[in-house]
C-alpha cells in the first residue's frame, strides 16, 4: 500500500482495489430470497412439493419457467417500479419524495378526464366529467395532460425544497396530503371512467407488436413474455434510459455531486438548486406517467389510485442499495430492488399466506432494508 | 489602474449576523507573486477567501481581477474568470472519482445539443486527469477509486491536483498541507514551486510558518478580521510575525485598525 502511493507512476487501474459493484451483492439476495421460497415449498407439508417459479411437469410454454407467475410479478411492480426509478433519483440527491402515490391519484383522475369516449354501446357516457368538447380527443392530449401533472407537481416539490429550503420530507409530506386532496376534488370522489379505446391500449393493447411491426408476433418473447405485459416493457424501456441517464451524463453526474456533497457542489459550480428542481420534477413526471399505465389497465381513474406507492417506491430503491444518505445507489440496483419486492409479495401469495400477513411483513421489509442501510453508511464513515 | 495588478480588493467587508468576520480589508497581489495570509484560527482567512470567490456575498467592498472590476454572482464565475481554489473543507464529492471530481461543475462533454442530458466525456476526463497528475507529481494509487476510500492526504492532493490541471490567473490554496505528512507536504510545496517558476500568482493560507518562510515573497497577517500587518519577507522573521499574529505588534500603517 505505502508502497503504491508513493512510487513514481501509481496511476495504472488496479483491479484489487475496484470493490466489487453492489448491484452484485444485490443479485445474489435475490437469488438467495427465490431459493428460501423454492425450499420452503419443497418442505412446508401443505405445498405439496410445488415450486414457484418452476413448472418441470409441462413443457407447454417450451419452457421450464412458470412464466404466468413471473409475469405477474413483473407486471406488479413495474408501475411502481417506473415511480422508484424516480424516487431513486430524488434520494441520490439526500432527499425523499412521499408525494409520488397521491400524484398518481390526482393526475388518474386529471388525466382520464381527457381520455373519456362520448358513446358507450351507443348511450352518452355516464361518468363524463366535461362536457362533449373534450370527448374523444386525439391519444396525446390525455398523455400530455398526465405528465403535465405530473411535473407540474414535482416542480412545486423540487421549488419548495431548493427555494425555501424546507426538509423534502416536509415539502413532499404536503404534496402528499394536497395531492389527494385534488384527486378526491376532482369530480367529487367519483371514479372516472370509459376512456377511448387509445388510451386503453396504452396499457392493454401490443406493444411490441406495435413497436417491430409484428416482425416477432408469432415468436416466444412476445407470446410468452411480453403479451400483455405493456408496463413491464415501459418500466424497461424507461430503466434502461435512466441507468444511462444517470451513469453517463452530467444530469446524472451532478445528481450523484449534490448527494455526495452539496456544499461540494455548489462550490463546483453546480446549481445546486435547478438540479434538484429538475430531479424532482422528473420523479413526478414519472408519477404522472405511472398513474396514466394504471387507468388505462383498469379502464378507470378512482380518486385512492397509488395508496401508499410511494412507500413501496422508496421500498425498492432501498432494497436496492439506494442509500437514504444520498450519493449512492443505482438504477440497476433499484430495478433488483423491484424484483426482490415482487418476489417477496408474491411468494407470499404462493405459500397462500393471509393478506393481512403480507401487509406486515411489507413494513417489515421496509424497515429491515433501512436498517441494512444505516449499517452499511456506518461501515463507509468508518472508511472515511 | 496599472495592469500589473492581479488582485485588489477595497474595504472588503462580511459580516454574519452580528459576526464581523472580515473588515475592511484592502489588499494588492501582484502579477507573478506569492502572496501567504496568516493569522489565528477564527482571523478571518477563510471568510476573505470565500468573498474573493463568490462562494458568499460580501457585505461591502469591491474587488478587482486583472483591473477589471468583478462581481461574481457564484463560483463558477470566479473560476471561468480564472481563479483555482483549494478550499479548506476541499470541496470534494466523496462518492465520485478523481476525474468526476477534478471536472465537478466543468465536465468535459459531447453532444451538448441535449442541454442538461448531454453526455460526458469519461475517456477525455480520464486522460485529462492523468497527464495533470504526472505534470503536478501528484500521486494517487487509483485514480478510479471514490474519494470516500482515500486518505486524508490523498484528499488532499486529488483537491490540489484539482486547482494545478486547469489553467488560471490566480490560484488559491487554504491550508493545503494541513492534513499531510511529510512528503505529501514536500509535494505540495512544489507544485507551488512550479507555478512560481511559471509566474502564476498564489495566495497561499498557511499557519506553518517554515513553510511560507521558504515559499512566498510577502505575508499579510489578519488578526480579528482586519489587516494588521503585510511584511516583506525578507525584511522579517518567524518571531517577528508572530508578534503580529499575536497582537503584541501592529503594522504602522494599520493603527488604530484593531
Ligand atoms: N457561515 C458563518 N456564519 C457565522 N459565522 C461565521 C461563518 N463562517 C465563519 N464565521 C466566523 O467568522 C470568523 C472567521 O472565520 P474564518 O473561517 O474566516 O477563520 P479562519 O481565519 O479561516 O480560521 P482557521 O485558521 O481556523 O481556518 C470566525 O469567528 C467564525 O466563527
Ligand atoms: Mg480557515
Amino acid at each position: 500500500m505505502a508502497d503504491t502511493s508513493h512510487g513514481t507512476g501509481g496511476l495504472a487501474f488496479d483491479k484489487s482495489k475496484r470493490a466489487w459493484p453492489n448491484e452484485v451483492n444485490i443479485f445474489i439476495a435475490l437469488v438467495l430470497i427465490v431459493l428460501i421460497f423454492e425450499a420452503l415449498g419443497q418442505l412446508l407439508p401443505y405445498m405439496k412439493g410445488q415450486s414457484m417459479l418452476f413448472d418441470f411437469n409441462s413443457g407447454r410454454d417450451g419452457t421450464i419457467l412458470n412464466m404466468a407467475r413471473i409475469k405477474i410479478i413483473i407486471l406488479q411492480v413495474s408501475i411502481i417500479g417506473i415511480i422508484a426509478l424516480g424516487v431513486t433519483q430524488v434520494i441520490i440527491t439526500g432527499g425523499i419524495d412521499l408525494s409520488s402515490g397521491s400524484i398518481v391519484g390526482a393526475t388518474a383522475m386529471i388525466s382520464m378526464s381527457f381520455a373519456q369516449t362520448e358513446l358507450v354501446n351507443g348511450n352518452p357516457n355516464p361518468k363524463a366529467i366535461f362536457g362533449p368538447w373534450a370527448m374523444d380527443l386525439p391519444i396525446l392530449v390525455p398523455i400530455a395532460v398526465g405528465l403535465g401533472c405530473g411535473l407540474i407537481a414535482g416542480s412545486i416539490n423540487g421549488l419548495l425544497i431548493a427555494y425555501t429550503r424546507i426538509p423534502p420530507f416536509i415539502a413532499t409530506l404536503g404534496m402528499m396530503v394536497s395531492a389527494r386532496g385534488v384527486a378526491k376534488w376532482w369530480s367529487r370522489g367519483n371514479p372516472i371512467s370509459f376512456p377511448t379505446d387509445e388510451y386503453a391500449a396504452i396499457s392493454n393493447g401490443n406493444l411490441v407488436d406495435g413497436l417491430t411491426f409484428g416482425v416477432f408476433s408469432e415468436s416466444w418473447i412476445v407470446t410468452q413474455v411480453f403479451d400483455g405485459q405493456n408496463p413491464a416493457i415501459y418500466f424497461l424501456l424507461l430503466a434502461v434510459l435512466f441507468h444511462f441517464i444517470m451513469k453517463y451524463t452530467v444530469y446524472g453526474k451532478h445528481t450523484y455531486a449534490i448527494g455526495s456533497n452539496e456544499d461540494a457542489a455548489r462550490m463546483s459550480g453546480i446549481n445546486v438548486a435547478w438540479q434538484k428542481v429538475m430531479v424532482y420534477a422528473v420523479a413526478g413526471m414519472l408519477a404522472g406517467f405511472a398513474a396514466i399505465l394504471l387507468t388505462s389497465r383498469n379502464v378507470t381513474a378512482q380518486a385512492g389510485m397509488g395508496f401508499v406507492y410511494e412507500l413501496d417506491a422508496i421500498a425498492m430503491a432501498v432494497i436496492g442499495g439506494v442509500s437514504l444518505a444520498g450519493g449512492r445507489g443505482s438504477i440497476i440496483g433499484t430495478v433488483l430492488g423491484a424484483m426482490i419486492f415482487g418476489v417477496i409479495i408474491s411468494g407470499f401469495t404462493y405459500l397462500k399466506l393471509d393478506a393481512f400477513y403480507q401487509e406486515m411483513v411489507k413494513g417489515g421489509i421496509i424497515v429491515a432494508a433501512v436498517v441494512l442501510d444505516q449499517w452499511r453508511q456506518r461501515r463507509a464513515a468508518l472508511k472515511s | 489602474m496599472s495592469d500589473d495588478i492581479v488582485l485588489r480588493t477595497e474595504d472588503l467587508t462580511k459580516h454574519y449576523g452580528g459576526v464581523h468576520a472580515l473588515e475592511g480589508a484592502d489588499f494588492e497581489l501582484k502579477h507573478g507573486e506569492h502572496v501567504a495570509i496568516m493569522g489565528d484560527n477564527g482571523a478571518g482567512k477563510s471568510t476573505f477567501v470565500r468573498q474573493i470567490t463568490g462562494v458568499e456575498q460580501r457585505t461591502r467592498g469591491r474587488i478587482w481581477l486583472y483591473g477589471d472590476e468583478v462581481n461574481f454572482a457564484g463560483p463558477l464565475d470566479a473560476r471561468e474568470a480564472g481563479i483555482e481554489t483549494v478550499f479548506q473543507t476541499l470541496a470534494l464529492a466523496d462518492d465520485l472519482d478523481v476525474p468526476d471530481n477534478l471536472f465537478l461543475g466543468r465536465e468535459m462533454t459531447k453532444w451538448n445539443w441535449l442541454g442538461p442530458f448531454r453526455v460526458l466525456d469519461y475517456k477525455g476526463m480520464r486522460d485529462a486527469t492523468v497527464a495533470g497528475l504526472e505534470r503536478t507529481a501528484v500521486k494517487i494509487p487509483n485514480i478510479r477509486n471514490t474519494i470516500r476510500n482515500m486518505s486524508g492526504g490523498q484528499r488532499q492532493c486529488v483537491a490540489i491536483a484539482r486547482t494545478a490541471t486547469f489553467h488560471s490567473r490566480l490560484t488559491i490554496m487554504d491550508e493545503p498541507t494541513a492534513a499531510l505528512g511529510v512528503q505529501e507536504t514536500a509535494q505540495v510545496e512544489n507544485i507551488v514551486r512550479q507555478l512560481k517558476e511559471a509566474g502564476e500568482p498564489l495566495i497561499l493560507i498557511s499557519h506553518n510558518m517554515r513553510q511560507v518562510m521558504d515559499l512566498v515573497d510577502r505575508i499579510i497577517v489578519f488578526r480579528r478580521g482586519r489587516i494588521v500587518a503585510n511584511l516583506d519577507r525578507d525584511e522579517t522573521d518567524g518571531q517577528d510575525v508572530v508578534a503580529y499574529i499575536t497582537g503584541a505588534k501592529t503594522g504602522v500603517e494599520y493603527e488604530g485598525a484593531a
